[in-house]
């Protein structure tokens, strides 16, 4: 079969960042086609936490996040009750006095973009979340953090994008970026003059030297059983294991899920491409949980899974265009933030794409900025 | 025939044969369900091998899968369901 449609924007890869740019980008009134390999929203957007959160450690990436988290508040009433969303807030808990300074200049930092929070002492900490262990030192409350079920999201996210005259293709794969067009696993070929990669960790496999490297992560799903959590609980020294060094990281990072499950998390490595569970690690991920919660010894593990966040070497995202190709956009690199990030993501692209004022600085997330490692690529 | 025990299921006390596992227990003993999924439906051992995890009910105050759990005397079992 070679048959050739044409529309104006093609997005290859049907993650939750994917589908939210379908979805503006229809909204915008252009003809849209979405090309998934695989199921809508079955890779990093199934395994992840769908943690809604406002990240400060970088100005870019607090921007980014507390704009994307506004989006999702504004979008909740029109989600689908399957979505789960909530609005339930990030704990972000302190051991010691130097973690409760930690916490007072995060609260600073997300005041800077306009994010309230609430410094709390170690017994304003036991009160609201009971379960904890004792002798923590403290902790800082944000409130308007939320969580979802992502692939739900994702799924309704195309929904939306197909009512407004979408295509959106499943099951059958992008072989071929060709100049102004792709050439699809099933022969056909798609011109579009926008070409949008948003397929997480798969972009190097059709733009070669995109700075995209797999980031392998653990979660475990606990029975109901569970001590009961309110908040999302994770500890503040998170940002190190999630921003540190490319050693092995584990976290402690739990979300009670609406059913009283707990969802555990989180590990981080980059030398394990293979998509097998490795005892040790959920091992080493219990142990850090109980730290924490005492209560998890006697609870029963349910599940645990693996997934890969496609990080780049900076840790934000590629959002814009990619200086090697004329036509091809980038937004992907989204590591451990994609589910958050979605509806920024999608703003900032279609902002970009259309000339329309951009809803926050794209600078930071300019693919160009690594024009150098990818000025001989294809 | 393996020697009866005295097991408690529910908080009744009933006498099943000892050769076996807590899920084959709970069908001696005329239950079916093990617990409720959270939408309220019952639930049932299934696989019998430590897979499906739906068999699991409250053994001596923990929660335990029945298929992979041997019933021995005494024993106190709780379902959900």
């Amino acid at each position: 079969m070679s048959t050739v449609a044409s529309v104006d924007v093609l997005i290859v890869g049907g993650g939750i960042v994917g589908c939210a740019i379908a979805e503006r980008l229809a909204r915008a009134g252009l003809s849209v086609c979405l090309v998934e390999r695989d199921v809508l929203g079955g890779a990093a957007t199934a395994a992840s936490m769908g943690h809604l959160v406002v990240l400060d450690d970088d100005a870019a990436e607090l921007a980014l996040s507390a704009y994307s988290c506004a989006r999702w508040q504004a979008l909740a009433p029109s989600l689908p009750a399957t979505a789960e969303y909530r609005r339930n807030g990030t704990l972000w808990i302190a051991r010691n006095v130097e973690e409760m300074a930690e916490a007072q200049r995060k609260q600073w930092r997300l005041a800077q973009a306009g994010i309230d929070s609430e410094l709390l002492t170690a017994a304003a900490l036991a009160e609201q979340e009971p379960a904890l262990a004792a002798g923590l030192a403290g902790g800082l409350r944000v409130a308007s953090d939320g969580m979802l079920y992502p692939p739900v999201a994702a799924a309704w996210l195309a929904r939306q994008a197909a009512a407004q005259g979408a295509q959106i293709r499943c099951g059958v794969g992008v072989r071929n970026l060709v100049e102004g067009a792709v050439l699809l696993d099933d022969g056909s070929e798609l011109r579009a003059p926008h070409i949008i990669v948003a397929n997480g960790c798969a972009a190097p496999e059709l733009l070669y030297g995109a700075p995209i490297r797999k980031r392998k992560g653990h979660l475990l799903i606990t029975t109901r059983s569970a001590p009961r959590v309110r908040h999302q609980l994770v500890e503040l020294g998170y940002m190190q294991s999630a921003h540190g060094g490319d050693g092995e990281s584990v976290a402690f990072n739990v979300q009670p899920r609406p059913s009283g499950q707990l969802l555990l998390g989180s590990t981080r490595q980059f030398d394990d491409v293979s998509s097998t569970v490795t005892p040790r690690l959920i091992q080493r991920l219990i142990l850090r949980a109980q730290e924490f919660l005492p209560g998890l010894a006697t609870a029963t593990a349910l599940r645990a899974w693996t997934g890969f966040r496609p990080t780049t070497p900076d840790h934000r995202p590629l959002i814009g265009p990619w200086p090697a190709r004329a036509g091809v956009w980038l937004a992907c690199g989204h590591e451990g933030l994609g589910v958050t990030t979605a509806l920024g993501t999608a703003d900032l692209l279609a902002a970009q794409l259309l000339g329309l004022e951009l809803p926050f600085d794209a600078r930071p997330f300019a693919p160009a900025r690594f024009a150098a490692q990818v000025s001989h690529a294809a | 025939m393996p020697p009866e025990i005295s097991v408690r299921i529910d908080g009744e006390d009933v006498r099943v044969r000892g050769d076996c596992s807590v899920a084959a227990a709970l069908r001696q003993a005329g239950y079916a369900a093990t617990r409720l999924a959270h939408d309220g439906s019952r639930r049932a051992a299934c696989c019998g091998m430590g897979i499906c995890f739906e068999c699991r009910v409250q053994i001596d105050g923990r929660e335990r899968l029945a298929c992979l759990t041997p019933v021995a005397a005494g024993m106190e079992i709780w379902r959900d369901a």
